[in-house]
């Protein structure tokens, strides 16, 4: 027994050594050459960072495109999702009301257009994408607050959409940040 | 085709064609055959030289056994005061405070076990020496723990009788520097160039587009990604796991840790079946688990891409199915996949919030946990599995009026009695749990803890119910996913799941492995016409019902109770 106790302390020190200091600077140390060096992607504008590539932002003004609600209002010292439950009458309300505020700042949208994407919250509360039709649905009202030709907005957000990886596995999505950071270059 | 769909099939498949060959080489590994990564030999040499070890050294059921669990009661005393201090010790950029004990207690059982079940947040619990001197150095070591356990007993059924067994140490060793090492390594430097942070730098802080003030948590989080999946641990980095954009930044990086924490599951028991050179076993016994997955699978995919019936009532459109809790970048399809994998293997990181699911996924989430066998944690999936088998040769045994026998041993009293108490023991465990719960809930609402009783659940009704059921039961199965409405750090859950999770693992690691040794040592039968076969199609079918009857009895009346009456009601 003693001998196993001696052997467990002396193996474990090893493989500290090993397993949380070799390994993970070594990986730290390659991570260096990747985008951001290994601490998050950043995006600049004018020399300044205005955020990171991975990480969506809260957008509420009419010019820009929104994202969807979050648990953490986009607070990325944190992230969680709302864990509500689907027949939960408080979150059902939610829900309503998000479709109401959707529908009063995109008129001339039906409700059978928007997406649930939309009115629902992501599962880390920092969901960078939209779907294809979130980002349909507010055209009009971009295109209207920027004085722009719809056309051309329409052309942004196709520029902007993700295709599915290797065009053939998983959705298809729109990054909110850099559509709204192009929006903001024209 | 739908590229949801696509999708999820191409990650199967690339599961497969990894998994299997890496089955075989494992089995020659353990062997101690000639594989590509001999190589290693001097750094395993220089490990074993350094903690006094000497592998030659033979040890039986029971030695394995002390070694394993000294070890791993080390790992706790250590975990337990590092989680306490870590306020006053380095490596805290973030100024995170120190755990209180009964936190302490939790976690640290949690990693040891295998589990991570996660009643901190990672970004605000934890300071950056934790996370990789406990919490990710226990990743590696717990995974190697049941794989170790795993080996010892395949070494049982290799040769005719046999009480020498192997020694733990070099099983135990060999699984990280062959196996969960390298994969990490190649795992962690993929996920950091597709954007998951490497670096030690601390918080962050910039100012959006809008003109807010927005902090990130940042951190070395790539490096325990990587293992959290490939030992089936699930703990993550950040609060949100794998549905974090650092953890889990694209669909490629989703296929990656999707196929991750499947491959050593399947592995071993592919390794199994070519290390006792009996490779139809190794076939079967995969062909009932992934009949197994499949059919928890496509029961989610179908509710989750049929979305939300209460959202589909407001009138909006639901085509991309029910996204409450869910990621846009990887879609239903793939957050549905993620949860069947997660929940049949005890890996329990999410990449969408499983609280949020339709409530007949939540139904099959926890019977995946329930079950515990399809695939399975890293080598523990298959002992856990053992003990089903052990049961459905005794049962196939009385129905043809003959004496049970396993791989040329008579299973006799003694096993039996050892296997009925393991499978008796998760319902306890969780059923009994649960009603405990349950009572504190309604009848002492009050009580004065960190998070008072009757503000627990973040769901009214029978979702509440399901909330504490799913915490139990993913303690047990040492899964660690949660429906994470539940307020669940106070010092009742800390206190309740930690023994659940302690006794959880290790009597399921123990009697699987007590069992094989007893049969080992027991005289070799030659195969005759009376044999009950154990690698046929009919005995797989006669496992397969041994498992769904066995947790249907188990369960069913706790599962009416929560996720299918909330289907019920959602119906109206």
């Amino acid at each position: 027994m003693k001998k196993y106790i001696i052997q467990s302390i002396r193996l474990t020190l090893v493989l500290l050594v090993l397993l949380c200091v070799v390994y993970p600077i070594t990986v730290a140390f390659i991570g260096k050459m990747s985008k951001g060096n290994g601490g998050g992607e950043k995006i600049t504008k004018n020399g300044k960072t205005v955020g990171y590539a991975l990480l969506g932002q809260s957008f509420t003004k009419p010019q820009y495109f929104w994202g969807r609600p979050s648990a953490v209002a986009y607070n990325a010292a944190g992230s969680a999702g709302s864990n509500k439950g689907p027949s939960n009458p408080d979150y059902l309300k939610e829900v309503q009301s998000r479709i109401d505020t959707l529908l009063k700042y995109n008129p001339g949208i039906k409700k059978s257009d928007i997406p649930a994407d939309m009115v629902t919250a992501s599962g880390s509360g920092l969901d960078p994408n939209i779907s294809e039709q979130g980002a349909a649905i507010q055209i009009q009202r971009v295109a209207k607050a920027r004085n722009l030709d719809e056309k051309k907005v329409k052309e942004l957000v196709a520029m902007n959409t993700l295709k599915p990886f290797m065009g053939m596995f998983g959705p298809s999505s729109v990054n909110v940040l850099k559509l709204n950071l192009a929006l903001d270059e024209l | 085709m739908n590229t949801e769909l696509t999708g999820i099939i191409a990650t199967f498949l690339l599961t497969l064609v990894i998994a299997i060959p890496l089955g075989k080489y494992l089995a020659k590994v353990f062997a101690g055959e000639k594989v590509w990564t001999d190589f290693l030999k001097p750094l395993e040499t220089g490990i074993y030289k350094l903690s006094g070890i000497n592998i030659k050294e033979q040890m039986n059921w029971k030695q394995q056994l002390k070694a394993l669990l000294t070890i791993n009661i080390l790992w706790l005393f250590y975990g337990f005061f590092v989680l306490i201090f870590q306020d006053k010790l380095p490596f805290n950029p973030d100024g995170n405070p120190g755990m209180t004990p009964d936190l302490a207690f939790n976690t640290i059982i949690s990693f040891v076990a295998n589990c991570n079940l996660q009643h901190y947040s990672g970004e605000s619990g934890v300071s950056y020496l934790t996370q990789q001197y406990v919490l990710m150095f226990l990743q590696f070591v717990s995974a190697a723990t049941g794989i170790a356990a795993a080996v010892v007993l395949f070494k049982a059924f290799r040769d005719k009788t046999t009480t020498e067994l192997g020694n733990f140490w070099e099983f135990f060793v060999k699984s990280i520097t062959r196996l969960l090492l390298p994969l990490s390594f190649v795992m962690a430097i993929i996920l950091t160039f597709s954007g998951t942070p490497a670096s030690y730098e601390g918080k962050d802080q910039f100012i959006s587009l809008q003109g807010d003030t927005v902090h990130v948590s940042r951190g070395p989080a790539a490096q325990m990604i990587a293992i959290k999946h490939l030992g089936t641990n699930g703990g993550g980095y950040f609060g949100a796991n794998s549905a974090h954009p650092f953890e889990n930044p694209s669909y490629f990086t989703n296929m990656v840790e999707l196929i991750a924490q499947v491959i050593i599951p399947i592995a071993m028991v592919i390794a199994f079946g070519y290390f006792i050179r009996r490779k139809k076993l190794a076939w079967t016994i995969f062909g009932v688990m992934t009949i197994g997955l499949f059919m928890l699978l496509l029961p989610m995919l179908s509710s989750e891409l049929g979305g939300n019936p209460a959202l589909a009532k407001m009138g909006i459109s639901q085509t991309t199915g029910a996204m409450e809790g869910k990621e846009v970048r990887f879609g239903p399809a793939a957050s549905a996949y993620w949860a069947t994998v997660t929940t049949i293997i005890s890996t329990g990181s999410v990449n969408s919030m499983h609280d949020s699911t339709m409530p007949m996924s939540g139904t099959w989430q926890l019977l995946g946990m329930m079950i515990n066998s399809f695939y399975g944690g890293c080598g523990v999936g298959l002992l856990n599995y053992f003990i089903y088998l052990i049961v459905a040769v005794f049962i196939s045994g009385l129905m043809v009026g003959r004496t049970p026998e396993f791989l040329g041993h008579k299973v006799e009293a003694r096993e039996i009695k050892i296997a009925a108490i393991i499978t008796l023991l998760s319902p306890f465990l969780i059923l009994a749990g649960t009603a405990i719960a349950s009572y504190i809930f309604t009848s002492h609402g009050d009580a004065a803890w960190a998070v008072q009783p009757k503000n627990w659940l973040n769901n009214p009704g029978f979702h509440g119910f399901s909330e504490m059921l799913y915490e139990m039961t993913s303690s047990n199965a040492n899964n660690g996913s949660g429906f994470e409405g539940l307020g669940d750090n106070n010092i009742f859950w800390n206190l309740s799941t930690g023994i659940v999770i302690f006794l959880g693992r290790f009597l399921p690691i123990i009697g699987p492995v007590a069992i094989a040794g007893l049969l080992g040592a027991k005289k070799f039968i030659p195969e005759s016409a009376g044999t009950l076969k154990t690698d046929t199609k009919t005995f797989a079918l006669m496992t397969f019902a041994v498992i769904l009857v066995l947790n249907a009895l188990s369960y069913f009346p706790a599962l009416a109770l929560g996720p299918l009456a909330e289907y019920f009601t959602m119906l109206k």
